[in-house]
């Protein structure tokens, strides 16, 4: 990697610590992220989303975090205090979330959601905050800006939601964006939209981006490097051109699993997971 | 929820209008009123609705509608005390109970259960008798007890998004503490607060005028309702109206309370 690492995580573990025992969710993760994008890939339930929200210290008891190393930009984030953490997201991290329904404050209106964020970190008149505010709604492709920012959230579409969702998070500019799956609300159509909008607007800004999603076909296109979770490990990793020729079994079952006019009328290779479990333990 | 929603619901309209004449009654009264409401005129006690004294006397003389007109000031002053008192005391410990959870949870909804416990005019009349009657002590008399319940509803709804993704979204972008709790869970308590508000106005207009036929309100001369229908009471199977009139000065403005309530109800129930 040539460019400055953003992000540096060794052995990251998520615990899910009950009465009844410890659950290790998260196992021994290790990567970094500089200014590229770089796809974080599995199926539900291998621990992505809490990866990502593990990241930014948004999860609370029962589940805990512990890491060898944990840096953002060479500050330590394990140590670091709720002020720390406030000062740093929004304006150095930003985490995209999958619905834009359940992720905008339903009482609040658009505008004011996405002013908030300019309003703690920097210092701006009323009427700068504005106008940034309308320079980032129509960079997302919010037409309109001034109607929109005065709508509450269940006025607007699904793909608007989410573009408002990404102006929200990038008005202030932050140097690190985290996505989780944030298509998978939103259809076929409008995925590519978000995505090309995203991923234009991070290379633009010269940022990084932390892309969380199921869908390795996706991810391929829109990403140079692709991490591969299963069952909360970290199996493979790889640049994004070169998954075809991956010789792990389960990233090549998921590649040789993707729907496709070549694929079509034949049957398409299942995991054999009872194999694979069995290898684990034996490792 | 839109304007056009709020108007098309009669109830809300009604209660409205009715609460709007009452305010207006407290504002005007010294033009609105046709008599001082403290000059005694004994030769004229007791006397029925004449075109002069459009709803009669009392026992001193007194002109009862300019004491009706006057008597809505103490009433929504009243109100208005209990309101600024119990409402953000019940917000903060709600929220802060529904977001901190925990032993700060525990601690702070049990205080609500156990002062919820207290029956609210036997504790205020102990508090009046103490601490001696007057405006401001009823206030703070029945706002000693109403707090709890919304405290409750606060809590309820903080629970409710507390996990919620967009708290998580808000504090990706940094917001926490207090502005977290004011600008983004606070809104959210709004709707449910306000109908549970006015349908508690409702019952402290009962309780301030139960305090004040007791004696235990704003003492004598000042026109209350309350007081005018203990007065009342004296003389009433003989003189009916003195009594009659206040008591539907009463009846009218916990009316327009609770249809307010409704009103606001059905308009919030009909939004997305």
């Amino acid at each position: 990697m040539t460019q400055r690492t953003l992000l540096s995580v060794r052995n990251l573990s998520i615990r899910l610590s009950r009465p009844a025992g410890e659950r290790v969710i998260v196992d021994r993760l290790s990567f970094a992220v500089g200014a590229e994008r770089v796809a974080l890939v599995g199926e539900s339930g291998s621990g992505k989303s809490l990866t990502a929200r593990g990241l930014l210290g948004l999860l609370r008891s029962p589940l805990s975090v512990s890491a060898e190393r944990l840096e953002f930009e060479g500050r330590d984030l394990r140590a670091a205090t709720p002020s720390q953490w406030a000062a740093l997201r929004g304006s150095g991290i930003a985490l995209i979330l999958q619905d834009p329904r359940h992720a905008l404050n339903p009482v609040l209106r658009i505008g004011r959601q996405i002013d908030e964020v300019l309003r703690i970190h920097q210092r701006l008149s009323s009427g700068e905050r504005r106008d940034r505010t309308a320079e980032m709604m129509l960079a997302v492709g919010l037409r309109d800006p001034l109607r929109i920012a005065r709508a509450f959230p269940h006025e607007l579409s699904g793909g608007m939601g989410q573009r408002v969702m990404l102006a929200m998070m990038l008005v202030n500019g932050p140097r690190l964006l985290v996505a989780d799956e944030p298509t998978s609300s939103l259809d076929a159509a409008l995925r590519d939209q978000v995505l090309d909008l995203m991923v234009s607007l991070v290379e633009q800004r010269r940022m990084g981006l932390l892309l969380i999603s199921h869908d390795l076909q996706q991810v391929a296109q829109y990403c140079e490097r692709v991490l591969v979770m299963y069952r909360g490990r970290l199996v493979d990793e790889r640049r994004a051109v070169d998954l075809a020729a991956s010789d792990h079994p389960y990233t090549k079952t998921l590649w040789s699993c993707r729907p496709s006019g070549r694929t079509y009328g034949t049957q398409l290779p299942v995991l054999v997971r009872e194999a694979d479990e069995r290898a684990e333990t034996l490792s | 929820m839109s304007r056009a929603r709020l108007i098309a619901s009669t109830d809300l309209l009604l209660g409205a209008g009715l609460l709007g004449l009452a305010l207006c009654a407290a504002v005007a009264a010294p033009w609105l009123a046709p008599f001082d409401p403290l000059i005694q005129d004994m030769g004229q006690r007791l006397s029925p609705p004449t075109s002069t004294h459009l709803l009669g006397t009392d026992g001193l003389g007194r002109d009862i509608l300019s004491r009706l007109i006057y008597g809505t000031r103490p009433t929504l002053g009243l109100v208005a005390l209990v309101m600024i008192l119990t409402v953000p005391i019940g917000l903060t410990i709600g929220i802060l109970a529904g977001y901190c959870g925990g032993w700060i949870e525990r601690v702070f909804m049990g205080i609500t259960d156990v002062v919820m416990a207290f029956p609210t005019l036997v504790l205020a009349l102990a508090f009046v008798g103490v601490m001696g009657p007057g405006l401001v002590n009823s206030a703070v008399a029945l706002a000693l007890t109403g707090w709890p319940a919304y405290a409750r509803l606060a809590r309820t709804e903080t629970l409710q998004m507390r996990r919620s993704d967009y708290l998580a979204a808000a504090e990706m972008q940094g917001i926490v503490g207090v502005r977290l709790l004011w600008g983004q869970v606070m809104p959210a308590c709004v709707p449910s607060m306000r109908i549970r508000l006015a349908l508690d106005l409702a019952a402290i207009i009962l309780a301030a005028a139960g305090l004040s036929f007791l004696g235990l309100g704003i003492g004598p001369p000042t026109a209350e309702w309350g007081a005018m229908v203990a007065d009342g009471s004296k003389v009433i199977f003989d003189q009916w109206w003195v009594a009659a009139s206040p008591g539907a000065a009463i009846l009218v403005l916990s009316l327009a309370f609770n249809l307010l309530a409704d009103g606001l109800r059905d308009a919030g129930n009909r939004s997305p």
